[in-house]
């Protein structure tokens, strides 16, 4: 079920579109260093896999059934960066040509699904498959919990957004008890199917599975005189491990919190929590904000600048700081190639 | 094989909105989309101006309302969410029919409603008179980059081919009596998940080498010009304009 239009404000969409531009473009260097030239064939039929996968019905308990979101099994089986574009690529392919999706929630969509589903799942995988150990049971242990997790934590960040800026009058704490208890048993069969999955595939083709790469166990080359030769394995090219999920999630933060800061005044509406404040009492003992005496405060009626104006101020900081992250990143990875050049 | 079918959601024609060039209708299109999501949901006049556009739209493009009407099943899980939203949302409540509803919920399940609806109407209008190919050739005018692109371009192009291998997985599980029923079962699916990976992997390393045995060096060749007039922009540059028109003299 995808985030349609209308459903979150138009400074989150927008600011979530930036974050999810600046990941998309991350994670175009980094597959283009996982898969060289063979990137658009490779990771256009593993977009094809996800969306198929994404069809797969598996049943969770008796009458009902869920379907996978595919973005820890995509993390493990083909690397992070090739599975964020994957995800987003069936995200945009969904939207734009199945009207699945909002096209104006497509950033909301690829940074909930695609990257921190991706970027959780990965990250988690990693550290227990480093405690696991490198046999199958341990990988396919860390692939469960990884996808286990993902899927929670993809609902807690829509749940932050929803705060910052949804169209719903339901209180946070009730969306992140719904959202995280339902999400936490899809998180389960999810787990369960990415564990399996990946457990088929490194009993066939153990060579297919990124996560894998690192146990690559030596070559033994044995002789007709029965002499035997150990051959080191290649050594692994590594994704570097951290950048795009420190980058990204910062990303997330720095732009969450000016769409939050800056929507919050420019929303006409009481939203949640401060419905929660008024419901339970606690709004009366709370002092007046800080920012009450600047123009952006109170609604964007207080200092004269009228709500529309407020938003689009909103939007043009956004995208302002989406923008700068996007060229530092660009620069910083141009700076990488050179040096490898070199 | 590689052709893709996507008669389901591409209608041919010949029209005005048939012969725009994509670059223009993706902006035309999210522009639509984002002027209504910003639209304040008291401004009933603006939503049913909007619907009157994409009628517009729809009736130049010659696309039948029940083409439009069939595809909008897809909305239907936000339409129970947001149907139970006057019933679980917090706030002054009104009575109605022996039901106590929230009205902030009532308003806030206008919203998304009447944003989702317009917004999923403008995305099969798109799809209905634009091929999926061009529309992703539209993309790569607008300096979207190319390898995403191309990574769209190929999954559209094999998204067919890898449904029917699931299809058939399905088919040959079903022949031998299984079908899942409960959380048992799910070791099966997930192993027909992985053959269906490595199905898919594989293929994709057979295109690659494919494509290298006829000389592909990183990019694909342009073959197609996609030119579009000041007039075209113009004329796409309407629907946008139009929906601000709307907005601003209600």
């Amino acid at each position: 079920m995808h985030v349609p239009d209308g459903f979150f404000n138009a400074v989150v969409s927008v600011s979530a579109g930036a974050v999810a531009a600046a990941g998309v473009a991350v994670c175009l260097r980094g597959a283009r260093r996982e898969l060289d030239d063979r990137t658009a064939p490779m990771a256009g039929l593993v977009a094809a896999f996800v969306f198929a996968v994404q069809m797969l019905n598996f049943p969770v308990a008796a009458g009902t059934s869920g379907h996978l979101m595919g973005g820890a099994l995509a993390a493990v089986l083909v690397g992070p960066y090739t599975a964020v574009l994957c995800v987003a690529v069936v995200l945009a392919v969904q939207g734009f040509f199945f009207a699945d999706g909002g096209l104006t929630a497509l950033g909301v969509n690829i940074t909930i699904m695609g990257i921190v589903t991706a970027v959780v799942g990965w990250a988690v995988f990693r550290l227990i498959a480093r405690f696991a150990g490198g046999s199958r049971g341990g990988l396919a242990a860390a692939a469960f919990a990884g996808a286990l997790v993902s899927v929670p934590a993809a609902a807690l960040v829509f749940t932050l957004l929803f705060w910052i800026g949804g169209n719903a009058p339901i209180a946070v704490a009730d969306v992140a008890l719904a959202m995280g208890g339902v999400h936490l048993l899809i998180g389960i069969g999810e787990g369960l199917i990415t564990a399996l999955t990946v457990s088929t595939v490194l009993a066939v083709r153990p060579d297919l599975v990124f996560g894998a790469r690192g146990l690559k166990r030596s070559l033994v080359l044995r002789g007709a005189d029965g002499a035997t030769e150990q051959v080191p394995a290649q050594a692994p090219r590594q994704a570097a491990p951290g950048r795009p999920g420190r980058f990204v999630l910062g990303g997330i933060a720095v732009t969450a919190l000016l769409a939050g800061i800056v929507s919050f005044y420019a929303s006409s509406s009481p939203d949640g929590l401060e419905r929660v404040a008024q419901d339970t009492g606690f709004g009366v003992v709370a002092t007046d904000h800080q920012l009450v005496g600047q123009p952006l405060a109170d609604y964007g009626e207080a200092g004269g600048i009228p709500v529309g104006v407020a938003g689009l101020i909103g939007v043009a900081v956004t995208l302002a700081v989406g923008g700068g992250l996007f060229f530092a990143v660009r620069r910083r990875a141009g700076e990488t190639r050179e040096s490898v050049g070199a | 094989m590689g052709a893709g079918h996507h008669h389901h959601i591409y209608r041919p024609g010949d029209t005005v909105v048939h012969r725009l060039p994509p670059q223009c209708k993706l902006p035309a299109v999210l522009g639509f989309a984002v002027v209504v999501v910003a639209t304040p949901r008291e401004m009933f006049a603006a939503f049913a101006g909007y619907a009157l556009i994409l009628a517009g739209v729809a009736a130049a493009a010659r696309v039948p309302p029940w083409f439009v009407l069939r595809r909008m099943a897809v909305e239907l899980p936000f339409v129970v969410f947001a149907l139970a939203l006057p019933v679980i949302g917090l706030g002054e409540r009104v009575s109605f029919a022996g039901m106590s509803l929230s009205l902030e919920g009532l308003w806030a399940a206008w919203n998304i409603l009447v944003k989702a609806t317009l917004g999923v109407v403008a995305s099969i209008l798109l799809a209905a008179t634009t091929e999926p190919r061009m529309l992703l050739l539209g993309a790569q005018r607008l300096r979207v980059p190319p390898l995403l692109v191309q990574i769209a371009m190929f999954m559209l192009r094999y998204m067919d081919v890898i449904l029917d291998e699931m299809r058939r997985m399905r088919i040959a599980r079903e022949s031998r009596g299984f079908t899942a029923r409960d959380v048992r079962h799910i070791p099966v699916i997930a192993r027909s998940a992985g053959a269906l990976f490595i199905r898919s992997y594989e293929r994709g390393e057979r295109v690659h080498l494919a494509m290298l045995s006829r000389g592909y060096g990183g990019s694909m060749p342009m073959i197609s010009d996609l030119s579009a007039s000041w007039r075209q922009w113009m004329l796409a540059g309407l629907l946008p304009v139009l929906a601000l028109l709307v907005l601003g003299v209600l």
